[in-house]
C-alpha cells in the first residue's frame, strides 16, 4: 500500500495490529471530514449562501460569456507576458554568465531587484507614478509590462539553473572540437538546457498566470477583475469570487500536472546518463 | 526627503505591519504546512487525501483571489475577520502548501536504506525520525523554505489590494497625497531588497550550520 518514498522511509509495512490501528482511524478520519463537511454547508445554509440560483447564475449565457472574455482576458495577458519574458530572462541567465563584468554586474543587479520587489509595487509605479512623468500607458501594458519585469528575474534564474545543469563535459567536448565560447553555448548548451527547463517554464507560466489577477488593480479586465464587476451587479460575492478561483486552481493544476510528467518522462529519458536531474522548481505563491 | 521625515510615523507603521503580516504568516505557514506533510505521508488513506486537496487547491489558486475569497467572500457566510487577519489566514493558507511540499521532498531526499538501517538497529520511530532522517533532510529543506520566507513577505504586499495598510499601501497612499513617486517607490522598493536579500543571506547562513552540523554529527557518529 506504500507507494509513496516518503512513506517508505517514515514507516515499516504495517504487521496485522497495526493494520488494524490504520483501518480503525481511517473509519474515524472519514467520519470527521463528512461531520467537517457537514458543519461547513450548515452554516453556509445558515447564512442563506446554498440557493441555487445563487450558485448558477453563472450558467446563465450571459454571465458566462462575460467570464468567459474574462478567461480570455486572463490568457492574452499571461500569453503576451510569457512571450516577451521568457526570451529576457534567458537573455539576463546568459549575460549573468559572461565574463564580462560590467554586462555580468548589470544582470545580477537586475535579477536580484525584481526577484525582491513585489510586482504590486510595480504595477502601482505604472499606474501611479510613471502617468505624472507623461508615461501614460494603455491599461493592458500597466499589468503586462510588470509582470514582463518581474517574472525576467525569476524566470532568468530557471535558464541559469538549467544552463549550469546541463554537464560539463558537454562543453569540454565541444571546445576540444574547436568550437568557440559562443557556438558551444548555442549549438551544444542551449539546447540540452532548453530541454532541461521545459517543465520548470511551465511552473514559471503558472507564476505569469496568478501575477495576471493584479489586473484587479489596474481594472483590466480579467477573470478577477470580471469577477469583481459582476459581483457588484449579483452581490454574490461568496460564490463568484469562489468559482473564480477554482477555475483559477483548475488552470494551474492542470499546466502543473504538464510540467510533472514532461520532468519525470525527462528524468526517464536521461536516467542511465546523469544521476539526478534538476528539481522542478517550486512556483512563486504570489 | 521632508516628506520621508513628516510621514516617518505612517512610514514605520506600514513597515511594521508588513513584518508582522510577514512574520505570522510564515510561522503559521511553518505548522500548518508540517502537519499537513504529516496528513500527506500517514498511512490513513483520508488523511492523505485531505492533504493531497489541500495542497493542490492553495498551490494553484492565486493569492489576490484567496485574499478577495477570504476578506469579502466569506463574510457572507458569517466570517468576518479583521482585515489584518484575513491577510494572515491567506498567507497562512498559501504558504503552508509551499511549506508542505518543501518538508515532503526534502524527506524524499534521504535515501530509502538509511530509514531501513535505523529500523534494522531497532530504534524508534522518533529515534529514527530526530538521529537519522531529518538531520539529512533538514539540509536540503532550508532553502526552499527560506523562498517562502521571501514569497511571504513579497505576498503581504498584496494585502494593500483589500485595504490593510502595510508598506505598499502607505506608499501607494502618500504618493495619491504628495505626488512625489520616485523618491516614495524608492524608500519602499529598498525596504523590500533589504528585508528579502537579508532573509536570503541569513538562509544561507542557516544552511552552512545544518550542513555543517549534521556532517559533524555523522563523524561523531561513524
Amino acid at each position: 500500500m506504500s507507494t509513496q518514498p516518503s512513506q517508505r522511509i517514515l514507516f515499516d509495512e504495517p504487521g496485522p495490529r497495526g493494520r488494524r490501528t490504520i483501518a480503525l482511524a481511517t473509519v474515524a478520519v472519514a467520519l470527521l471530514i463528512i461531520a467537517l463537511v457537514i458543519v461547513v454547508l450548515a452554516q453556509l445554509d445558515a447564512h442563506d449562501q446554498l440557493e441555487p440560483q445563487k450558485w448558477f447564475f453563472f450558467t446563465q449565457p450571459g454571465f458566462a460569456t462575460y467570464m468567459a472574455y474574462g478567461i480570455v482576458g486572463t490568457f492574452r495577458a499571461t500569453l503576451v507576458a510569457a512571450v516577451f519574458a521568457f526570451p529576457f530572462g534567458l537573455l539576463l541567465a546568459l549575460g549573468r554568465l559572461t565574463r564580462q563584468p560590467l554586462v555580468h554586474a548589470v544582470c545580477v543587479g537586475w535579477v536580484e531587484f525584481f526577484r525582491s520587489i513585489p510586482m504590486l509595487l510595480v504595477v502601482y509605479a505604472f499606474l501611479l507614478a510613471l502617468p505624472s512623468y507623461g508615461l501614460n500607458l494603455d491599461i493592458y501594458w500597466k499589468l503586462v509590462i510588470p509582470m514582463i519585469l518581474v517574472n525576467s528575474a525569476t524566470t532568468a534564474e530557471v535558464f541559469r539553473a538549467g544552463i549550469l545543469a546541463v554537464e560539463k563535459g558537454q562543453s569540454e567536448a565541444a571546445q576540444s572540437l574547436g568550437m568557440s565560447a559562443r557556438m558551444t553555448m548555442a549549438l551544444v548548451v542551449l539546447p540540452q538546457a532548453l530541454r532541461l527547463v521545459l517543465p520548470n517554464l511551465l511552473t514559471q507560466l503558472v507564476s505569469l498566470l496568478k501575477d495576471s489577477t493584479l489586473g484587479y488593480v489596474v481594472s483590466y479586465p480579467e477573470l478577477m477583475e470580471r469577477g469583481r464587476i459582476l459581483t457588484s451587479y449579483t452581490h454574490y460575492l461568496l460564490q463568484t469570487y469562489t468559482i473564480v478561483a477554482v477555475i483559477y486552481v483548475l488552470l494551474n493544476f492542470g499546466l502543473t500536472r504538464l510540467a510533472g510528467y514532461l520532468q519525470s518522462r525527462g528524468n526517464r529519458k536521461s536516467a542511465g546518463h546523469r544521476g539526478s536531474r534538476t528539481e522542478l522548481a517550486a512556483t512563486t505563491m504570489a | 526627503m521632508e516628506i520621508i521625515r513628516s510621514n516617518a510615523g505612517v512610514l514605520l507603521d506600514g513597515l511594521t505591519t508588513t513584518i508582522l503580516l510577514t512574520v505570522l504568516g510564515y510561522l503559521g505557514a511553518l505548522v500548518v504546512g508540517i502537519v499537513v506533510a504529516i496528513f500527506r505521508v500517514s498511512p490513513i488513506a483520508p488523511l492523505r487525501a485531505v492533504g493531497t486537496v489541500y495542497v493542490e487547491f492553495f498551490r494553484n489558486v492565486p493569492l489576490l483571489s484567496l485574499l478577495i475569497l477570504v476578506a469579502f467572500g466569506l463574510p457572507d457566510a458569517g466570517l468576518l475577520l479583521p482585515l489584518f487577519w484575513c491577510g494572515v489566514v491567506s498567507l497562512i493558507a498559501s504558504g503552508s502548501a509551499f511549506v508542505c511540499e518543501s518538508v515532503r521532498s526534502g524527506i524524499n531526499t534521504v535515501s530509502l536504506g538509511q530509514s531501513e538501517a535505523a529500523r534494522a538497529l531497532g530504534m524508534g520511530f522518533g529515534q529514527q525520525l530526530r538521529l537519522v532522517i531529518l538531520p539529512q533532510a533538514l539540509a536540503s529543506m532550508v532553502q526552499p523554505l527560506v523562498n517562502v520566507l521571501i514569497g511571504t513577505l513579497i505576498g503581504s504586499s498584496l494585502c494593500s489590494a483589500i485595504g490593510i495598510s502595510e508598506i505598499t499601501n502607505v506608499t501607494q497612499q502618500l504618493n495619491i497625497k504628495y505626488a512625489e513617486a520616485v523618491l516614495l517607490f524608492l524608500v519602499s522598493g529598498v525596504a523590500y531588497l533589504v528585508m528579502a536579500l537579508g532573509s536570503g543571506a541569513l538562509g544561507g547562513v542557516l544552511e552552512r550550520r545544518v550542513a555543517r552540523s549534521s556532517h559533524q554529527r555523522r563523524q561523531v557518529q561513524a
